[in-house]
């Protein structure tokens, strides 16, 4: 009887929905914890790492080399003689001075660079001085920023490759590909999380709990199938626990841009389409399923909430891991049959979506083997219903 | 009479764990609960099983409400058999034990009507029958309060309703006053009588004499899963009371099987 399906979802529904704190805390608290959090870390990080884009160093340099002042373009530099570097050095020791740094390069420093070679040589390399007024804060910014810009050309310098490809370093990736790459990485991993959490939230309780009040065998004894009892259970508790993980997903989703601080210009989830959200909302949905049918087939082992809850916490740490493996390799897997494997797909079709480079086919298997997996669960825990040792364990 | 209940050569045998070993004093790894326990129940009667603690009455009760399936033998619930209708059997009875529990967060009205569900009681039918018996019990009065904030009583109480919502023509009750006070004692055991009035089949499991002898028309003393005797209670007490005759028949059949 379909009915009775429906008659238990819509206790189990009842019981949830009816009780504001069981709401508050599963369903509207992890995406506003997430939310609050992310943004705060989000705007600590930028806070400390961050640059003002307003600021300029000012510099005065000594024998300006060509291939630094390509770099320095929108810096405000000053070429000056060695004849004033003790007048510079001293006007440095204010903290309010108006210049920020001093850097002296040697004469024809481009060329004795390229001339270098750090395996034969045996006098010392040509010496870079940069003087700076580590008590004033613009005068340190510029001093890091330079001292950067000079580590990086260093880098350059002594990777020959490189210094092939050309004089200076252009990141050659698309705004969507960085975006994309960031998501896909991290998302993975959390969605996993924030799944599983969600589960856990509903589905000991709904199992195991009632085993252990006694509220499971006053349903046993009604006419309901043990069929009905697990369908209704998985689909009710799936429901539920769909709400709690978009909660958390929609809580990163609009806070990564602030999490990830400094590069937030380059994130941004427009990028992604109707398509690539429905794909994704199918893959949170079916792995819920597949989690909650997991979930649900360990409580009725249990004998209490607790005890499933030790149970349960192994398989939510395999799952993170699986979620983790994301964040390696590159990009999703394109073999059909690693979308074969429960959570594992999930993971890998996450990936693939995020990054926007995915195959419907590989997607189109992982939902459908995830429904087939809950239906095998379903199965399970209606076989568990159905035996006495489980359900009569002292 | 009309046989509304037979039950045909019960057998259960429970595996015992390490520490239920223990607890029952044995080295045996095997518990038999119940040993080939025949009786019948015929229609409008009260039966009662009479019974030490663990001798097997709430594990037959439980086998006859399909909860746990015997080893061997059947049970005939209205003609439908226990092991292979089950799903029938449990439409036709009306199952109460001290173990099942309401869930804390429902209210009465709400369990009432999520139990007329799982029974298929239409609606109609449904609301006439809660009325009726809500106002008898006196539930009326917390229809609207949730479970957990019910005495002891008022919960037995919204049980006793909701295990009777598809109106069943067999009531099975394990220990059906265990834990009440006097009043609320009272209330459920003339609502047995008024049952059985109403020409319902009524079998309870107990081992107080006092609410045999109040109120059933047969009982069967089961003794370490076997029925050592099964007659009317007229019978029973004809020569002595029957706690007198209950205590005779535990000796003569302990005292044998210390002998073998
Ligand atoms: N699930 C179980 N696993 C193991 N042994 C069990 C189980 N259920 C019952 N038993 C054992 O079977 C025997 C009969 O138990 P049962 O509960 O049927 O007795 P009872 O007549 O109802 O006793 P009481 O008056 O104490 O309720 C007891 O020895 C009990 O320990
Ligand atoms: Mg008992």
């Amino acid at each position: 009887m379909k009915n009775n399906i429906w008659t238990i979802a819509r206790k189990e529904f009842s019981r949830f929905f009816k009780d504001k704190g069981m709401v508050f805390s599963t369903i509207l608290l992890p995406g506003l914890m997430i939310y609050v959090l992310y943004t705060f870390m989000g705007s600590g990080m930028s806070s400390m790492f961050g640059v003002d884009e307003e600021f300029i160093p000012k510099m005065s340099v000594v024998n300006m080399p060509e291939s630094i002042d390509a770099m320095v373009e929108t810096f405000d530099v000053t070429d000056v003689t060695n004849g004033q570097i003790e007048e510079i050095k001293a006007e440095l020791q204010d903290k309010n001075a108006v210049t920020n740094l001093l850097v002296v390069f040697p004469e024809n420093f481009d060329a004795d660079v390229m001339a270098y070679d750090n395996l034969t040589a045996t006098d010392a390399a040509p010496n870079v001085e940069v003087y700076y007024n580590s008590a004033s804060t613009d005068s340190s910014e510029a001093y890091q920023i330079f001292f950067t810009i000079l580590e990086q050309y260093e880098t350059v310098l002594s990777n020959k490759f490189d210094v092939n490809a050309g004089e200076a370093v252009y990141d050659m990736a698309t705004e969507e590909d960085t975006t994309g790459q960031i998501f896909a990485s991290m998302l993975p991993m959390l969605m996993m999380i924030f799944m599983f959490s969600g589960c856990m939230a509903v589905a000991p309780e709904a199992i195991a709990g009632e085993k252990e009040r006694g509220t499971m065998a006053t349903l046993l004894v009604t006419p309901l199938k043990r069929r009905e009892l697990a369908i209704g259970k998985v689909l009710s508790l799936g429901v539920i626990a769909l709400l709690s993980g978009l909660s958390s997903f929609l809580g990163t989703y609009l806070s990564l841009p602030s999490l990830m601080g400094a590069a937030s210009d380059q994130m941004d989830a427009s990028i992604y389409g109707t398509t690539d959200f429905i794909m994704l909302f199918l893959i949170i949905l079916s792995t819920v399923l597949v989690i909650i049918g997991m979930i649900c087939v360990v409580s009725a082992l249990a004998k209490s909430v607790k005890e499933a809850g030790s149970y349960i916490t192994p398989l939510m740490i395999a799952s993170m891991v699986i979620g983790i493996t994301a964040m390696f390799g590159s990009g999703a897997k394109e073999e059909i049959y690693y979308y074969f494997i429960p959570l594992y797909n999930t993971v890998q079709s996450m990936l693939g979506i995020f990054s926007l480079d995915y195959n419907v086919v590989n997607i189109v298997v992982t939902v459908v083997s995830n429904v087939v997996y809950m239906g095998i669960f379903t199965v399970v825990l209606t076989k568990m219903f159905n035996s006495e040792r489980i359900v009569y364990s002292k | 009479m009309e046989e509304l209940l037979k039950v045909e050569n019960l057998h259960k045998t429970f595996k015992l764990s390490a520490k239920q070993q223990k607890l029952e004093r044995t080295k045996s790894k095997v518990k038999k609960a119940v040993d080939g326990l025949s009786f019948v129940a015929y229609k409008g009667e009260i039966f009662g099983l009479l019974g030490p603690n663990g001798a097997g009455k709430t594990t037959t009760l439980r086998m006859l409400a399909t909860l746990i399936k015997p080893d061997s033998g059947d049970a005939l619930v209205d003609g439908k058999s226990i092991v292979n209708e089950a799903e029938q059997v449990r439409s036709k009875i009306g199952f109460l034990t001290s173990e099942l529990k309401l869930e804390d967060f429902f209210t009465p009205n709400f369990l009432y009507d999520f139990f007329s569900d799982l029974y298929g009681v239409a609606v109609e039918e449904r609301n006439a029958r809660k009325e009726e018996l809500f106002k008898k019990f006196g539930i009326d009065e917390f229809a609207e309060v949730k479970v957990a904030n019910l005495s002891t009583g008022m919960k037995q109480k919204v049980s006793l309703v909701v295990s009777l919502v598809h109106n069943p023509d067999i009531i099975i009750f394990d220990e059906p006053t265990n834990g009440l006070d006097v009043i609320t004692a009272k209330v459920v055991t003339d609502f047995l009588l008024d049952l059985k009035a109403q020409g319902k089949t009524v079998i309870v499991s107990t081992h107080i004499f006092s609410l045999i002898e109040k109120i059933c028309d047969r009982v069967g003393i089961i003794i370490n899963g076997k029925m050592i005797e099964c007659d009317s209670l007229e019978n029973m007490t004809k020569e002595k009371n029957l706690e007198d005759k209950f205590f005779d028949i535990y000796v003569e059949t302990v005292g044998d099987q210390n002998e073998k």
